[in-house]
């Protein structure tokens, strides 16, 4: 899995508020392209958060976001979204298509793609993420893992810059995980310039380039994953790595 | 003549009711089946803009789905007919040089059906998970191209039985149109009975009547009950293991 045209993500200085609620306190991530980005941190601390805000799911009170160095913040949010993949937690697949349907969907009818091409770019896509004898079931039909992963290859046919992963395997059970972070590890390899929120530490410290951590709407600490893993410099990393270790 | 005899005579004679049957088919029939099923189409489509306004962001079309739906749900159905199909009368013979009472009884009972549908439509809207509007905003789509592709077919199948509960209101509901004044070949299933139970003095057109709107409601109620267990109980599914993933687990 290679040859992406990925880009460089970077947010500046981002500050968001749900009324009194400060949830992000000026927030700085920078992706260089092609590289992997881990986000870590308690729950509540903003990462996910983070994550919809950097797409414009929700739009930030403060800072610019810029994706291959320019901002993007006066685009048109629909427009930025298609050049950034996002795959959720609870997978999200559309329960009233088909497996192929889900991936060809915004092909048809954002891309424009005629129908039998869209779908022959669909069914490429779930080849790669080895689902493609079940084009034809219903999403309910599949497991837990096999529905990430199908909602991997939707968000890929898009061909996108960046690829945002929310938690992607906290909602599966443990023996679905592998495949799902196999998936992500090929991206990641692969080229793809790529956030990942997540609770798998050891997805973090050996496959993302870069780590963040994340508590209260700061960032606390970032940097490389044997620095963080290996030498945490603050205490609330180190209580954090002390309680998930 | 005991008290009995007098009964079955009064409901069950059989005689009058085998008259009035072939009316009751040729045209009380399709034209109960007219009012109850162009009133249900235009009800839905009056509903759906309802239930959009009704979920909107902004609070103005909001206020405006809310007040309709109050009125409409609120009022009974035979005030409704009456001042839509006597008050508007002239204003649509002037318009049509028409007097058929037919498109304004349509239209007063697809204005009460909207109110019901509307909420209907709402609650099944509202059902369907946020992550799926989310899902497909970040895919790139708009709110109005989410909603249409994604979210309104899935609130839609929800809150199909309860449509079909609206359909059964509709057909009985029709009924009612009688008020307006019909031509003979205009009456609906109730009129015919009506009209054959006063020339002859008997009720049992009226029992026949009864009959007819049973074969039509009874099949529908059950197909209701049918639908509902469909859903919560749904397809027998077998969920295979994650056979990839398997893999991968066993070599580590």
């Amino acid at each position: 899995m290679s040859d992406f045209k990925s880009g460089s993500l970077s947010a500046t200085n981002i500050h968001l508020a749900f009324g009194s609620n400060k949830v992000l306190r000026g927030i700085d991530l920078h992706v260089p392209q092609g590289t992997t980005a881990s986000v870590i941190g308690p729950s509540g601390s903003g990462k996910s958060t983070l994550l919809r805000v950097m797409n414009r799911l929700i739009e930030p009170e403060q800072g610019d976001i810029l994706l291959d160095g320019r901002s993007v913040l006066k685009d048109n949010p629909d427009e930025l979204r298609r050049r950034i993949g996002m795959v959720f937690q609870q997978f999200n697949l559309f329960p009233h298509k088909t497996v192929l349907d889900n991936v060809a969907l915004a092909l048809i009818k954002i891309r424009k793609m005629p129908r039998d091409q869209a779908r022959a770019k669909a069914l490429e896509q779930l080849d790669l993420v080895g689902l493609k004898h079940k084009a034809d079931a219903r999403p309910g039909n599949l497991s837990g893992g096999q529905q990430q992963r199908v909602a991997i290859a939707r968000a890929l046919a898009m061909e996108p810059e960046v690829m945002f992963f929310d938690e992607a395997t906290s909602a599966l059970d443990p023996e679905l995980v592998k495949g799902v972070l196999a998936l992500m590890t090929d991206l990641s390899k692969g080229g793809m310039t790529m956030v990942v929120v997540t609770h798998e530490m050891g997805f973090s410290r050996n496959v993302s380039d870069t780590v963040t951590f994340m508590d209260a709407g700061v960032v606390v600490e970032t940097g490389p994953p044997e620095e963080l893993f290996s030498a945490p410099k603050t205490d609330r990393l180190k209580g954090f790595l002390s309680d998930v270790l | 003549m005991d008290v009995l005899e007098q009964l079955a005579k009064t409901f069950f004679d059989w005689e009058a009711m085998g008259a009035v049957v072939p009316e009751m088919l040729t045209v009380g029939l399709p034209n109960t089946l007219i009012l109850a099923v162009s009133s249900a189409f235009f009800g839905c489509v009056l509903g759906m803009i309802l239930a959009v306004m009704g979920i909107s962001r902004n609070p103005f079309p909001r206020w405006i789905a809310r007040i309709y739906t109050d009125i409409f749900r609120g009022l009974p159905a035979i005030l409704t007919i009456l001042l839509i199909g006597l008050g508007l009368g002239p204003v649509y013979r002037i318009l049509t040089g028409s007097t058929n009472p037919y498109p304004l009884g349509i239209l007063a009972l697809s204005l009460m059906a909207a109110a019901y549908i509307g909420e209907i439509f709402r609650s099944g809207i509202q059902s369907v998970e946020k992550g799926q509007l989310e899902a497909s905003r970040a895919l790139g789509f708009s709110y109005g191209s989410a909603m249409v592709l994604v979210v309104i077919p899935q609130g839609i199948r929800r809150v199909l039985p309860a449509l079909v509960n609206q359909l059964i209101s509709l057909i009985k509901d029709s009924s009612l149109i009688y008020m307006l004044g019909l031509l003979p070949s205009q009456r609906e299933i109730f009129r015919v009975g009506n009209d054959s139970a006063a020339n002859t003095g008997n009720l049992s057109p009226l029992i026949a009547a009864g009959l007819l709107y049973l074969c039509l409601t009874i099949p529908l109620t059950h197909l209701v009950n049918y639908m509902d267990k469909r859903m919560r109980e749904g397809k027998a599914q077998k969920i295979e293991p994650d056979e990839a993933a398997a893999a991968i687990g066993k070599g580590a």
